[in-house]
């Protein structure tokens, strides 16, 4: 998937979390990721984030410390 | 297994059930007790005695025009019409005093002096009431010369003016007036049953006759929904098939494999020649009713364009080769393990049916999940309710509808969002205008003016035209009244609902942005208007939301979901009858798809795969390891494809190619795909770009089980013979023996066997079960033995129904100078999805050409005219068609159909997607509009493109 899409993608995710009340954003929307995101998926986006996660909330990047890193 | 003999009672009653306190009667000397309200006629009927009658039919309200149920009753003077006298506790009837017998003779004989006698030819010969009335009332002769009449052509040497002949405009039926009796069942049938109002008797007395108040019958009001044609009791109304073929001879009750509404029908048959399908007046959803799909749009199922041999191809530029199912599963059972061992085993995966049965929806699943070994299931429930999955579960704890569609019948407020029922589930519709007519309101939310806003007997109290991708804002503008003006349910909330987020929700919904007056520059929606919808809905008594697609395919899919269980929650409108939360489902077994595990992240039953203890479950039936990773959804799939990591795909029964949006990169993944199988009826748009063609077999030609929008498990049983030679679930087992599953299933059963073992909501569901109670609605397990028609009704699935924040948040397609239109889409009456089936049936004579509707005021400015071709463009591509200008559709915005794929809408639409689900932006695309000479070049190529990809080969010598 191209890097905007991702990106885009795991901001809207962001953007609905970020209206929730609480302070486990960055946990719930990693749950998000680890739920519905195949492991494929997950790498390619922490290795966006990894590369400085351009385009990324930083909601977002906050997620991916959360986000279980695939096996393999 | 044997035929099915259904131990169901199909006497027609005389006049509809009646439900109140008993009262006993005498008829005939044979003491019975019906409830009270009911006719003599009904009672007399339930004490075995049948009153002769031909205005009367229990799916109708007693008219009592004929006069040949006339009884005596004791203690009454004359003799009353048997269906419109109730019953009274003690009353002593008699059916067949020689007195009524007198009567019933003489008014058979009038009948009968103004009808012909050709019994012999005529086409209901042997299901004709007339026919059987004159035989039961012992009519002998008839004394009447002939003098003025209806049906002779010739009156002496001149034309008979009282002749109207013979209408045969609608494909599928005819009116021959020469047969009438005017008994208006007709009339009352499209009146009562399908609410259309499409008929009436013109003149009186003698001139009274049926009318359409249009040329012919095609040209009417009538939507063929074949009620009338149900109702008439001669020759008058009559299906086309019959009039060919003659009258059927053997039933098999089966469900129509169309919307989501999941009618039962009769199949009525010839040895294994379909005569009619009629709908089966016990079915519980449709109650015995139908539309013009189920009831005629069959024809399908033999049409020439189907593909009854297996095909395969090197190359999708080379022509098919048929071959012998051997052959094409070896290859693809080849192709397939050569891409995982060439790519790893997550390169392929499979998308299952929402038109397959449940039994051969799990079985695709369990071929990704057993045989591929990942997660790689996906079905077209991603690109319609995939939304109604996250929300309802998120909220509610359980993804489905609360209600049944009886539960209708005790509403009275009835919201309808992003849905047009009476094109879309037209049998809900009908049931649902019958509620309306009875004093329920109706608020609908929709951008466009659709039928239920304004039609016969039936208008909303409050129609909210909001802008497309404004759901979210109206939705929670509705919460945002419902709390602020103190309307909110607050015992029913604390007793069922976490109060704690109760509590965090309504300082949130409380805020002044998300009032009407703050959201109505962005909506579009009157907040005074809006304030009274709400107003209606949190104070009218039991409110019920139906919702469909309108709701879910926007990038906020799942969050008006979310919100539309906000306001079912708020106003204490869930857990009873009546009320509830109701998504429409589109195809006839998207609940059951998504039922039977068909999503990649979680397994038959809703459960996530990252369950240790649900993967045990399956891993010990199967006897392989289940990977715990959630797999990749259809986008998902078709960017891996492009990327070059997704190389194979198994596709039952589901035309990506056309239904899914932005088509250039649907094909673009398709043609990056090494192995693309696919398993279908017909040489649809996707098999353009596949490798293996597998010949399905029509649902007349399988057993199995849908389930429909109410949670319904109905069966389908097997009509006839499939044409292909195999049932689809064989062949996915064919395939999956073919890549060494050892899979040995030899009746659907046994998969629905497997299923009820390891999902607990299925755990009481066998065949036998279906058999006796018909159908059962799920859960259905030892907690709930007959099924469950309403859920949540001591408390939510989930525990404490659960409020959730809905921020609203424009979607990032936005109108502009290039773009400045929104453009929505949707669906017709007469055609069904991609029109893969309808586009093959004569309903094409309602709808052969997909337009795009555009309000005057766009239409002018850009010198558009009526009938106009029009270049129809977004950033995704561009394509052409004809031009309809009306206002139901409000200035700013324009509105086709995906039907035709010459059309090729979904060209338009774009890869924008719902935040949590993917599920695609289909309902808002900003487009512009203006003057063409015709069809695009992208039409043009593309048509040449499917001409030379569905070339076949001929057959070796």
């Amino acid at each position: 998937m191209s890097p905007e899409k991702m990106v885009m993608m795991a901001n809207q995710i962001a953007t609905f979390f970020k209206s929730q009340p609480g302070r486990d954003q960055p946990e719930r929307i990693a749950d998000h990721l680890n739920d519905f995101w195949a492991p494929r998926m997950r790498a390619q986006f922490l290795e966006h984030v990894a590369a400085g996660g351009t385009g990324c909330d930083p909601l977002v990047v906050r997620a991916a410390g959360f986000v279980r890193v695939p096996a393999g | 297994m044997k035929d099915l003999i259904i131990p169901w009672d199909e006497t027609d009653k005389g006049t509809p059930l009646r439900v109140g306190a008993p009262v006993t009667l005498s008829v005939d000397g044979i003491e019975v007790t019906v409830p009270e309200g009911t006719s003599v006629m009904r009672a007399a009927s339930d004490a075995g005695i049948q009153v002769p009658k031909l205005c009367a039919t229990d799916s109708l309200e007693a008219f009592g025009s004929c006069r040949l149920c006339v009884v005596e009753i004791e203690g009454r003077r004359g003799t009353p019409a048997s269906c419109t006298t109730p019953v009274v506790a003690g009353m002593v009837v008699k059916t067949r005093s020689e007195k009524v017998q007198k009567i019933r003779r003489g008014v058979m004989e009038l009948y009968i002096s103004d009808h012909p006698l050709d019994c012999l030819t005529c086409s209901a010969n042997g299901d004709c009431e007339l026919q059987d009335m004159a035989g039961a009332v012992g009519l002998r002769e008839v004394r009447y010369e002939a003098g003025e009449n209806h049906f002779e052509v010739r009156a002496g040497a001149a034309a008979n003016a009282q002749y109207i002949p013979k209408d045969d405009s609608n494909p599928y039926f005819t009116y021959d007036p020469a047969k009438c009796i005017v008994c208006n069942r007709c009339v009352r049938a499209c009146e009562e049953v399908q609410g259309t109002f499409a008929l009436t008797i013109e003149g009186r007395g003698f001139d009274s006759r049926v009318s359409v108040g249009a040329p012919n019958f095609l040209e009417s009001d009538c939507v063929s929904c074949g009620a009338c044609v149900q109702a008439c009791p001669t020759a008058t109304l009559q299906e086309k098939s019959v009039i060919e073929i003659g009258t059927p001879e053997r039933s098999v009750i089966t469900t129509c494999a169309y919307c989501g509404v999941g009618c039962s029908f009769k199949a009525e048959l010839n040895g294994d020649q379909l005569v009619r399908m009629v709908p089966w007046k016990h079915g519980k959803a449709n109650r015995g009713h139908s539309c013009v799909k189920g009831r005629f749009a069959y024809g399908y199922a033999t049409h020439q364009d189907r593909i009854l041999n297996p095909m395969i191809r090197d190359k999708i530029t080379d022509p098919w080769r048929e071959v012998s199912w051997d052959e094409a599963m070896s290859f693809a059972a080849g192709r397939m393990r050569g891409l995982q061992d060439q790519y790893g085993k997550n390169a392929i995966g499979v998308i299952t049916s929402s038109r397959c049965t449940n039994e051969e929806t799990y079985l695709v699943q369990k071929l990704t999940r057993a045989v591929f070994g990942n997660n790689n299931t996906d079905t077209c429930a991603r690109v319609c309710h995939s939304p109604t999955g996250y929300g309802l579960g998120q909220t509610f704890g359980t993804s489905a509808g609360t209600q049944d569609f009886d539960s209708v019948e005790h509403t009275d407020v009835v919201v309808v969002i992003g849905a047009n029922p009476t094109d879309g589930h037209p049998v809900f519709a009908s049931r649902l205008k019958k509620r309306l007519r009875a004093g329920a309101k109706l608020i609908v939310i929709d951008p466009r003016r659709i039928d239920l806003v304004r039609s016969a007997h039936v208008s909303a109290a409050h129609h909210l035209a909001l802008r497309p991708g404004t759901n979210v804002a109206v939705v929670s503008a509705m919460a945002h009244v419902i709390v602020t003006e103190g309307l909110a349910a607050e015992s029913y909330i604390r007793e069922r609902c976490d109060w704690e987020e109760y509590l965090a929700y309504s300082d949130f919904i409380g805020d002044a942005r998300h009032s009407p007056e703050a959201t109505e520059l962005l909506t579009g929606v009157p907040a005074a208007e809006l304030r009274a919808a709400a107003r209606a809905f949190a104070t009218g008594g039991n409110g019920a939301i139906y919702y469909g697609l309108g709701v879910t395919e926007h990038s906020q899919g799942s969050t008006t979901v979310m919100g539309i269980a906000n306001l079912a929650m708020l106003t204490g409108n869930v857990g009873r009858k009546g009320v509830g939360v109701n998504p429409l489902r589109g195809q006839n077994n998207v609940q059951g798809s998504c039922d039977m595990g068909s999503f990649p992240h979680e397994l038959p039953g809703y459960r996530h795969v990252k369950g240790a203890e649900v993967r045990a479950i399956f891993e010990k039936a199967w006897g392989v390891e289940i990977d715990p990773e959630p797999g990749l959804r259809i986008p998902n799939m078709l960017d891996a494809a492009v990327e070059g990591t997704f190389k194979g795909l198994y596709c039952q029964g589901e035309d990506i190619l056309q239904s899914d949006p932005d088509t250039k990169h649907v094909a673009a993944g398709l043609a990056a795909m090494e192995c693309v199988i696919v398993h279908d009826l017909f040489l649809n748009e996707t098999a353009n770009y596949a490798h293996v063609f597998l010949p399905g077999s029509s649902f007349l030609e399988k057993d199995g089980t849908f389930t429909n929008a109410e949670r319904r498990i109905n069966r389908v049983r097997r009509v006839m013979a499939p044409k292909n030679g195999y049932e689809d679930w064989e062949v996915t087992q064919l395939l999956a023996n073919a890549m060494g599953a050892g899979w040995h299933y030899t009746h659907p059963s046994q998969i629905m066997a497997e299923i009820a073992m390891t999902t607990p909501s299925f755990a009481g569901v066998t065949y036998e079960v279906l058999e006796e109670k018909g159908s059962v609605q799920w859960p259905c397990n030892e907690a709930h033995p007959d099924g469950t028609p309403l859920m949540h009704v001591d408390g939510f699935v989930r525990g404490k129904g659960r409020f959730i924040v809905t921020e609203y948040v424009a979607t990032d397609e936005k109108t502009g100078p290039r773009f400045p239109l929104l453009l929505t889409t949707g669906r017709t009456l007469s055609q069904y999805n991609v029109g893969a089936q309808t586009r093959r049936t004569a309903n094409v004579a309602w709808h052969d050409e997909d337009v795009l509707e555009i309000h005057p005021h766009d239409a002018e400015v850009r010198g558009v005219k009526d009938r106009d071709w029009v270049r129809l463009a977004s950033r995704a591509g561009e394509t052409s068609l004809r031009a309809k200008i009306t206002d139901r559709v409000s200035p700013g915005v324009v509105y086709t159909t995906f039907h035709h794929p010459d059309t090729q809408a979904n060209v338009i639409t774009t890869d924008f997607s719902d935040w949590a689900t993917n599920c695609p932006e289909f309902k808002v695309t900003a487009v512009q509009v203006n003057l063409s000479n015709g069809p695009s070049a992208w039409q043009e190529d593309y048509n040449a493109h499917a001409g030379l990809a569905r070339r076949i080969l001929p057959a070796a010598e």
